[in-house]
């Protein structure tokens, strides 16, 4: 019986012109569900800038603040230091930093404002883990023998120099990002702005 | 057989009890349902020791559960640091330990209760691969079943941020970023599932809000499709043969037995073997030598250092070794992408064995020496990239063989076992099916 009974046309394009609205307005309404799992103002409205001194900072030691809930290291790079940077330009991704990870005015072969202090944020760009110090040149440290110091970072083992930069052939694909920063004073760093005052 | 609904329904004998049940059956499918899940679904009467793991799966659940709404009932979500300077959810879950009275129990169970899902399912999966209880008409039951196990990685996963330690937080930071590898929409894709641009309080409370409603709303409801779909195209069995096609005069299968009474006994058996296990190791190895709980996550999350060595929970560490054993990058996009994939993809293709595998015979009884050995061979590689992911990948094998490319090996294993299936499991030797099922 159903086979020989004609479709009411008009009533069938009524009822799939009403799904249609139903599925457009379905559709709609995730809208404010998905959009509410985005960073809120709040979290956007976070991240101020963070004043740290520096002075207690002996060369050859780091220290870490938090800025943006992320780990910044400030490093006293001492002459040693600084001169293993020119010696490692060949183990490199990117040597001469020209992609876009530090601000223009750290993109110079130290990476830094001043050579002897380095800003860097503690976050490997591999996948996000804090790599740990390496500063003693050789094995002492569980590295390769030719090690000249930097850091590892303990979950993929992408290796970095002491201006950050990332070396060859490991999971890390960029240098360890910069942040914006300036001087307020001799020893005192404002991390997360940076106007003139660089 | 679950098709009797509204037929059959329960006449009253008279008394009060009678009468109550005939109400109530003229209402609901009571009685159809009883006889069609349990007193009058036919088993293979063949069964044996592998069949215990789909039951016990069950009652993880159960177990999961129950002891999930309790430790809600303590726990807070919050990753603000407390009066000491501790993270306020890492203090919640200490003090469900120390000072809810039997907290330290509920919450070792649900913990230990994580693991021992995995490996009943684990073993609930080996089984289906022994006997080809994937294949035709028990596809869709194999298929269900893998979106149960997708599900329940992702409530692990999540429900493994909530203690907010050490291992908590980093390795929520490693997979959530892996998500950033995907082109174009990676960036704010992760920022999207982190509700921040770093793990934070944002992250732990929607995992929350995952792990305790969303995602076992949706694992019930596949629970429920997957044994349905069972129910609908019945057990497979040791033999790989059908029951169905030899049937008594009732129309009953005649290798086939009630679930209920015989199954449902057989089953507590196993429920309490599993019991006694889980009892032991809930009570005096709860922490599983740091496979079940790590060490580094008796530490509060610390978002400025990470831990000397971080590795997934040991069930994860299969997946954990194809996602690291990819370590190029493929047409202009980075190696870790193509990590998520391997890592995805040797979860997918799971649904997809049905019609990968073409021997002619089901079960392991009566398949050649290719898919005895080489299955042996999956199974050792599974267990050897299982060990591999809980070791840093510098790690070497008696400090000589370097184990990464061990690993990738082991990675290009696990697939080509999948994909060159339908080839070996068509020339592969067996051995006639019987008519009926064997003892």
């Amino acid at each position: 019986m159903s086979n020989e009974c004609k479709v009411d046309c008009g009533r069938r394009r009524l009822v799939v012109a009403t799904a249609a609205v139903g599925g457009v307005g379905a559709i709609a309404a995730l809208v404010p569900f998905l959009s509410s799992m985005l960073p809120s103002e709040r979290a956007k409205a976070a991240g101020a800038p963070v004043e740290v001194e520096i002075g207690t900072l002996e060369p050859g030691q780091m220290m870490t603040v938090e800025w943006r809930g992320k780990p910044v290291w400030i490093i006293s790079r001492t002459p040693q230091m600084l001169e293993t940077l020119p010696k490692l330009d060949d183990s490199m991704a990117d040597p001469k930093s020209e992609k876009n990870m530090q601000p223009e005015y750290c993109r110079n072969e130290v990476r830094s404002i001043k050579p002897e202090i380095m800003v860097a944020v503690g976050i490997c760009t591999h996948l996000g883990c804090s790599p740990s110090a390496k500063f003693k040149p050789g094995a002492d440290e569980g590295m390769d023998s030719n090690w000249l110091g930097g850091f590892l970072c303990p979950c993929h083992g992408s290796t970095f120099d002491f201006a950050g930069r990332v070396f060859k052939n490991k999971p890390a694909p960029d240098n360890l990002e910069v942040p914006p920063h300036m001087y307020l004073s001799e020893k005192r760093i404002l991390i997360g702005e940076d106007k003139k005052g660089a | 057989m679950a098709s009797n609904t509204n037929f059959e329904k329960y006449k009253s004998d008279g008394t009060l009890q009678g009468n109550l049940l005939e109400w109530f059956d003229a209402r609901f499918p009571a009685t159809s349902m009883w006889r069609g899940h349990l007193s009058e679904y036919y088993a293979p009467k063949n069964f044996n020791f592998w069949y215990f793991f789909g039951s016990l799966a069950m009652l993880v659940l159960v177990i999961q559960i129950l002891t999930g709404i309790f430790l809600v009932m303590h726990y807070k979500p919050d990753a603000s640091l407390n009066a000491n300077g501790i993270p306020v959810a890492f203090a919640s879950v200490e003090y469900i330990m120390r000072d809810v009275p039997w907290g330290w129990l509920i919450r070792y169970m649900h913990s230990t209760g994580a693991s021992a899902f995995f490996v009943v399912v684990y073993l609930h999966m080996f089984r289906g691969m022994l006997y080809g209880s994937y294949r035709q008409p028990r596809e869709l039951v194999w298929i269900f079943g893998t979106l149960i196990f997708l599900c329940l990685m992702a409530e692990a996963f999540m429900g493994y941020l909530l203690p907010w330690g050490q291992m908590s937080f980093w390795g929520a930071q490693v997979i959530v970023n892996l998500f950033s590898a995907i082109p174009l929409i990676g960036e704010p894709l992760s920022i999207w599932i982190r509700g921040d641009f770093v793990v934070g309080d944002a992250t732990l409370n929607r995992f929350f809000a995952f792990h305790v409603i969303a995602v076992p709303l949706v694992l019930l409801g596949l629970v429920a499709a997957h044994i349905l779909a069972l129910h609908e195209v019945g057990s497979n069995n040791p033999d790989g043969v059908e029951i169905k096609k030899r049937k008594d005069v009732h129309g009953n299968p005649l290798d086939g037995i009630p679930f209920h009474p015989y199954y449902s006994v057989k089953d507590i058996v196993g429920v309490v073997v599993f019991l006694m296990v889980f009892s032991i190791i809930v009570f005096f190895a709860p922490e599983g030598g740091g496979y079940f709980l790590e060490y580094n996550n008796f530490l509060p999350a610390d978002p400025l250092k990470t831990p000397a060595h971080i590795a997934p929970v040991w069930y994860f560490t299969p997946y954990y070794s194809l996602l690291r054993a990819m370590v190029w990058p493929l047409f202009g996009i980075d190696a870790k992408f193509w990590g998520v994939v391997a890592m995805g993809a040797g979860v997918v293709i799971l649904a997809f064995l049905p019609w990968l595998d073409r021997s002619p015979v089901k079960s392991i009884r009566y398949r050649g020496p290719i898919f005895k050995t080489l299955l042996t061979l999956f199974v050792i590689s599974f267990f050897l990239l299982g060990f591999l992911g809980t070791q840093p990948p510098s790690y070497a094998f008696f400090g000589v063989i370097p184990s990464a490319p061990v690993a990738q090996v082991l990675s290009a294993y696990y697939f080509l076992y999948f994909l060159t299936m339908p080839w070996w499991s068509r020339i592969d030797k067996y051995k006639p099916e019987p008519d009926r099922v064997t003892m």
